[in-house]
């Protein structure tokens, strides 16, 4: 299937599933929802350049915030709706990305995990004291009266642009995948110095994807201050962000596009009925042992059961 | 007159700390010219070779490829002006099948130079493979090849880049007497392609026969660089292989 085909029938599921849902008549779907789909990007984004290039980024949570409180900047600045805040958010958490990508990316793979987390340390302690974006106290982001489309809640809207952020997400991954640079990210991650001595321009292939990573990762949290109408620095980079981010690819499967989704989808259904039916203390736990079970069962998550399974047919 | 040197390597020293590994060393490989480098373990062979590849700098001394300086040149730079290398230990791309193993370089370092239409990349990457006897295993995953498979995806994966000169570190270690024929006779088809190949081995046999010209590192310095007989019968070239 070309690129152009996928993102059409990506976006025209999207938009498919955004009208049908909004049938359902409880509204608690859609918080739920959004959730699971603000996971399915962080988990694609993250696959990136995690899975692809192979250099884990322990600060998913910090990309995430930045795309969160871009969107606060702005709204408080010059009251901007929100495409606005998904516009800035992205580019703002690419950029943040490309510098991290530039100073870091010379130091090879545990050295990077390292830096990426204190980035997001940094980054916590920065908003913290950012008074005008509203410090530790957080800062309201009042949804607009007026729903477009003719939607009854705002929780509706954020859902069904989400549902298409996704989409995009998916579409740019696997686009990256199927792509000459993909095939480069992919000789990083099996042996770096043989990649650079096969002619692959490693240190720019890796910012660039570190960068795409970041920018999809700050897409994700452009909408997040509209969900609750307010945010504030523990939630925004909270540690569920960056070890679900992981979690998802390892469990779904982190050499293609559909790891990152099956297992984002799995993972994050799972906490939400949790979170329902037993205890929202349990979603980090469950997180943990669904972990441990696939790092030992099934190292490659479920597409590399079904990849196993293909070949095995295929023989 | 000689023709202009494809590679010119000019008083080249590499030191890690207080250790001297390569001390001033000359060495000139010429258009199509197969030259056998050889020396004790230790003695510098493969640090040279990481200096001409751009995977270690030198601190001194300059090093020219088709008459342009490359020291300042990242490694995949010098690949796709024609300079690849086989690793000594052999670095397949393990997640992919040995196939794909060849489309990297020809995709970023053959296509440079070579204008390769797409399609033909991977008809490309097929006749390599025929050359080098591994077209039944296209298929299969690099990671899973044997030891002697693997040795030869790594000098298919550096021809697949194209060369001009092809350095070819200990391609031969651990080969049965049949394989070892069996990769000269595709050393020797490079050379009718007009491409240079730089050989370091310890296959003493192999080397004899290939080369037209032996280099003798020992210690860091290059002893001895001439025509093999002579060079095997120099009297510091015996002493530092047999001792006093």
């Amino acid at each position: 299937m070309s690129n152009k085909v996928f993102a059409a029938v990506a976006f025209a599921v999207a938009l498919a599933l955004a009208a049908v849902t909004q049938l359902i008549p409880n509204d608690y779907f859609f918080t739920a929802a959004y959730t699971v789909l603000l996971f399915v990007i962080l988990a694609t984004a993250w696959n990136i350049l995690g899975g692809y290039t192979g250099y884990v980024n322990f600060g998913s949570a910090a990309f995430f915030a930045i795309g969160a409180y871009t969107t606060v900047f702005f709204y408080n600045a010059f009251k901007a709706p929100l495409p606005v805040g998904i516009v800035a958010g992205t580019l703002v958490a690419g950029l943040a990305g490309l510098g991290l990508g530039y100073l870091t990316l010379r130091l090879r793979g545990v050295f990077f995990a390292i830096a990426s987390l204190a980035l997001a340390v940094v980054l916590y302690i920065f908003v913290v004291n950012w008074d005008y974006v509203g410090g530790a106290r957080g800062a309201y982001v009042l949804q607009p009266r007026e729903v477009p489309f003719g939607l009854p809640r705002y929780i509706h809207l954020i859902y069904a642009v989400q549902l298409v952020m996704a989409a995009f997400a998916l579409v740019v991954a696997r686009a990256i995948e199927h792509s000459t640079l993909g095939r480069g990210l992919a000789a990083i991650r099996d042996d770096e110095l043989a990649a650079e001595c096969s002619g692959v321009p490693t240190l720019k292939l890796k910012i660039f994807s570190t960068m795409v990573s970041c920018a999809l990762m700050g897409m994700a949290g452009t909408t997040f201050p509209y969900y609750l109408s307010y945010i504030e620095p523990s939630s925004a980079f909270s540690l569920s962000y960056a070890v679900n981010s992981i979690a998802m690819p390892l469990i779904g499967g982190m050499m293609s596009w559909m790891g990152p989704l099956i297992g984002a989808v799995l993972l994050g259904g799972v906490q939400q009925l949790v979170q329902v039916t037993v205890s929202s203390a349990w979603n980090l736990l469950i997180v943990g042992v669904l972990l441990v079970l696939f790092v030992t069962l099934a190292p490659n998550g479920i597409m590399g059961w079904v990849d196993a399974w293909r070949r095995r047919k295929g023989r | 007159m000689m023709a202009e040197a494809l590679l010119e390597v000019k008083g080249v020293t590499k030191r890690f700390g207080g250790f001297t590994a390569l001390e001033s060393v000359d060495f000139v490989v010429h258009p199509g010219e197969r030259v056998g480098l050889i020396g004790p373990n230790g003695s510098g062979k493969s640090t040279l070779v990481n200096c001409i590849a751009g995977t270690l700098r030198n601190e001194e001394g300059s090093i020219r490829f088709e008459g342009e300086d490359i020291c300042g040149h990242a490694a995949h730079r010098r690949i796709r002006m024609g300079l690849a290398r086989s690793f000594q230990i052999p670095k397949p791309f393990a997640s992919m099948t040995v196939l794909d193993n060849l489309r990297v370089p020809l995709l970023y370092a053959a296509r440079r130079h070579e204008k390769l239409a797409p399609a033909r990349i991977v008809e490309e990457a097929v006749r390599i493979l025929e050359q080098v006897g591994l077209a039944g295993r296209a298929r299969a995953m690099s990671g899973g090849l044997t030891q002697v498979d693997m040795r030869k995806l790594e000098l298919a994966r550096a021809m697949a880049a194209k060369p001009k000169l092809l350095i070819s570190d200990e391609a031969m270690a651990g080969l049965s007497a049949s394989e070892v024929d069996d990769v000269l006779a595709l050393l020797y088809g490079l050379k009718e392609q007009g491409v240079a190949v730089i050989m370091i081995e310890h296959v003493m046999r192999a080397v004899m026969k290939f080369s037209e010209r032996i280099a003798v590192l020992v210690a860091g310095r290059k002893i001895a660089d001439g025509d093999p007989q002579v060079v095997v019968g120099n009297a510091e070239v015996v002493r530092a292989y047999l001792g006093e």
